[in-house]
């Protein structure tokens, strides 16, 4: 597994931590379960942490709060979340990241992992996602074009670029 | 019409470079079929029995006289010289080739056409009634908003890879024309209490499997929430509508198992948190676009033309096809002009690359350069000065676009079928044209008058089986084609699903049902009575004895 972050490829200092494994030093990812379980220890240890969300988790039964929105309160803690595509064809991490982004302005590294493809980055990174756990790190060249395939799209979203209607807007106050 | 600008010309340019490089891909084996396919459908590319279908999409059915020139050249160039308009107011191609579809796209994007979100499970093309701007009971132009929908939906960052594949329609008329009750979103412009107008919003139609009528979740909408509404809907859907079961992925199956109630409750406690932001629609930007729809320079008519009564009066034939084509326009000396895609014998929907020229031809000299495509897979010039319509009928009467059938017997929806679906269990275009040649009679077509017929190969109901006054489901009995009658659906603002008369019958069979339906109408009907109304007045017992005989009528409920 190779991280993505910026167009390059980065070392991954995040320690993905099982669920029955002893939590190591320094930034750790633990799952949702556990850190709802274990959230006092885990903050004690001063170094930073990050949880995953598997996607039905994210999301959550319809009505019932979403888990995004449970751990809204303590996303300034949280270094990074991880949001999961079971497969690249499922897309309920795009909302849950405009969430994050958006609603519950979290600032910390929103990761994509699972079935994260070159075709599918472009919406990723719209959605606010800024890195990526990717599959086949041969192709860097595949994923840095897949990021300007597209100069300006019609939805303002999580990038906050401007989007068509603003650039319209923005060129008729030029003319 | 709407024309792009800079931006649109760059985003359609960027899109067809992008597939080119994707087909690239595939073509070398980087993309296997398995990653290729979601991005293929994004756009409007399927693998069918015989080949790839590219199906172009057609924003809400409009094109200009010169889009639809482009629509026969691709015909010819990268098909077999035909086109075959669908329910869904788009054109599909059947033959072309993986290796030339980039190019075919690249083509396209010279008369600012597309195939993006032809398919998949994103929000496909927007529809709207095909009079719009034209009807005479219309409390605004939707044409507007549709469009305005179209560029909100295409290649939306966050709602591309939805549950499953989501429509929306809208209509800004008192007679719905574009189905928006059985739509994904059905949105119809209403006026509220000080006149202002906006939408009704309606959630959760659909056919399919599991056919349903949606349901209003909002009485009124006003415009400028247009954008942050359906941002509120798509997102609730994409966190919430099932993923486990591709029969239940719809949103209509989320509505129905939430309760209408508590999924409005959702939606618009989502919408609360977004509907002052940026997606907030300015009147400017409405103004923009609105002036893309102006009318176009019509002559002023006061009355009737009288040459075209006179030719009424004295030519029958002429008579016969003013009188099932024609529909009264909102400007007096003006009509709108049906072009049916039904003749004796055809495919329902098909039309050659030298039709297509042709229609493109009348509709520059006689109709201000547009055409409509409906979802009844007719064609459409909305703006014919009565003074005209006799010379565009001899002329619609040499391309075969004239056969008087509008909203007739004949006049039937079809899906493509086992002739070229690899889903289908049946049959259904020979099945239409039998219909046709049993019913070509046009005096008896006339009597019968309004009878809606669709015909789907399959359960997955691309025919529209269950809105059809008369509907037929294609079922495979042990390899052997039948076909399931259902009567007394409806696709307009009365919306009601068919309700299945009795078992299936035969392919040979299938034929003479119909006609013993309609012989049962026929004997019921009150004078000037549609073939609906029987239906709704005396419901389904006197068609089903009909059918399978007196003693069946009990049993086969
Ligand atoms: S209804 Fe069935 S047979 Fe007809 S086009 Fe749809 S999937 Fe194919």
């Amino acid at each position: 597994m190779t991280l993505l972050k910026g167009g390059e490829i980065v070392a991954d200092e995040w320690a993905a931590v099982g669920d029955d494994d002893p939590v190591p030093a320094g930034p750790a990812i633990v799952s949702l379960q556990r850190w709802q379980g274990e959230r006092e220890e885990l903050l004690r240890r001063n170094h930073p942490v990050g949880v995953r969300l598997a996607s039905d988790e994210a999301s959550g039964a319809p009505g019932a709060p979403g888990v995004i929105e449970e751990i809204s309160a303590d996303l300034d803690r949280l270094g990074v979340v991880v949001l999961e595509f079971a497969s690249f064809t499922d897309g309920r991490a795009y909302s849950q990241a405009r969430l994050l982004r958006e609603r519950y302005g979290f600032e910390g590294e929103v990761r994509a992992v699972g079935n994260v493809l070159r075709d599918q980055y472009q919406f990723m990174l719209r959605c606010g996602f800024d890195a990526f756990e990717v599959v086949d790190p041969g192709k860097l060249d595949g994923w840095r074009e897949a990021a300007s395939e597209i100069g300006a799209w019609y939805q303002p979203a999580a990038d906050r670029r401007q989007s068509i209607p603003a650039l319209r807007h923005a060129a008729r106050g030029r003319a | 019409m709407y024309r792009y600008d800079e931006f649109d010309r760059d985003f359609v340019a960027e899109r067809v470079e992008q597939f080119r490089g994707q087909v690239g891909r595939r073509l070398s084996g980087e993309l296997s079929e398995e990653e290729f396919r979601p991005l293929r459908l994004l756009n409007g590319l399927y693998l069918q029995l015989h080949a790839y279908m590219l199906r172009v999409v057609i924003p809400y059915g409009m094109l200009s006289s010169r889009q639809l020139r482009m629509l026969a050249q691709v015909a010819r160039r990268y098909d077999r010289g035909y086109g075959h308009f669908t329910t869904r107011q788009n054109i599909q191609f059947n033959w072309p080739k993986l290796e030339e579809v980039p190019d075919l796209l690249a083509d396209l994007a010279t008369v600012e056409m597309h195939a993006i979100q032809g398919s998949g499970n994103s929000i496909r093309n927007v529809t709207a009634d095909q009079f719009a701007g034209v009807a005479a009971d219309e409390v605004e132009d939707p044409r507007v908003y549709a469009e305005i929908v179209r560029q909100w939906s295409t290649l939306h960052p966050e709602f591309t890879f939805l549950p499953r594949k989501f429509k929306i329609a809208l209509t800004g008329a008192g007679h719905d024309r574009a189905a928006v009750r059985v739509h994904d979103i059905g949105l119809a412009m209403v006026e509220d209490a000080a006149g202002e107008a906006g939408f009704e919003v309606i959630v959760g139609g659909g056919l399919g499997r599991t056919p349903m009528i949606g349901k209003t979740i909002r009485e009124f909408l006003a415009k400028r929430d247009l954008l942050s509404y359906l941002e509120a809907i798509l997102r609730i859907y994409n966190q919430f509508g099932r993923r486990d079961n591709k029969y239940k992925a719809r949103i209509k199956i989320l509505v129905h198992e939430l309760g209408a109630e508590k999924f409005t409750e959702l939606v618009e406690a989502e919408w609360r948190e977004i509907k002052d932001g940026t997606l907030e629609l300015p009147a400017e930007e409405i103004e923009r676009i609105e002036a893309y729809f102006a009318d176009p320079p019509y002559e002023t008519f006061e009355a009737d033309d009288a040459g075209y009564l006179a030719m009424l009066a004295i030519d029958g034939a002429f008579r016969r096809w003013a009188t099932s084509n024609l529909f009264p326009h909102k400007r007096p000396g003006y009509a709108i002009v049906n072009l049916s895609l039904k003749p004796l014998d055809g495919v329902p929907g098909d039309a050659t690359a030298a039709q297509m020229e042709a229609a493109a031809d009348l509709a520059d000299r006689y109709g201000f350069g547009e055409i409509r495509i409906t979802h009844e897979q007719n064609l459409v010039l909305p703006y014919v000065a009565q003074r005209d319509l006799h010379d565009l009928w001899r002329a619609l009467d040499e391309i075969g676009f004239a056969t008087p059938n509008i909203g007739q017997v004949t006049d039937i929806i079809s899906c493509p079928g086992l002739d070229f679906c690899s889903l289908a269990s049946a049959r259904s275009i020979p099945v239409a044209q039998r219909i046709g040649r049993r019913f070509r009679d046009l005096d008896r077509q006339f009597d019968i008058g309004e009878l809606h017929i669709n015909i789907s190969g399959c359960i997955n109901a691309c025919g529209h089986h269950h809105v059809g006054h008369i509907g037929l489901l294609g079922v495979d009995r042990k390899g052997e084609e039948y076909y399931q009658i259902t009567l007394g659906g409806s696709a307009d603002e009365n919306a009601s699903l068919g309700e299945i008369v009795g078992p299936a019958v035969s392919y040979d069979a299938v034929v003479d049902a119909i006609e013993a339906v309609i012989a049962a109408y026929l004997e019921h009907r009150e004078p000037d009575e549609p073939f609906i109304e029987t239906y709704r007045r005396l419901g389904a017992e006197p068609f089903k004895e009909s059918v399978y005989g007196k003693e069946s009528v009990h049993d086969a409920a």
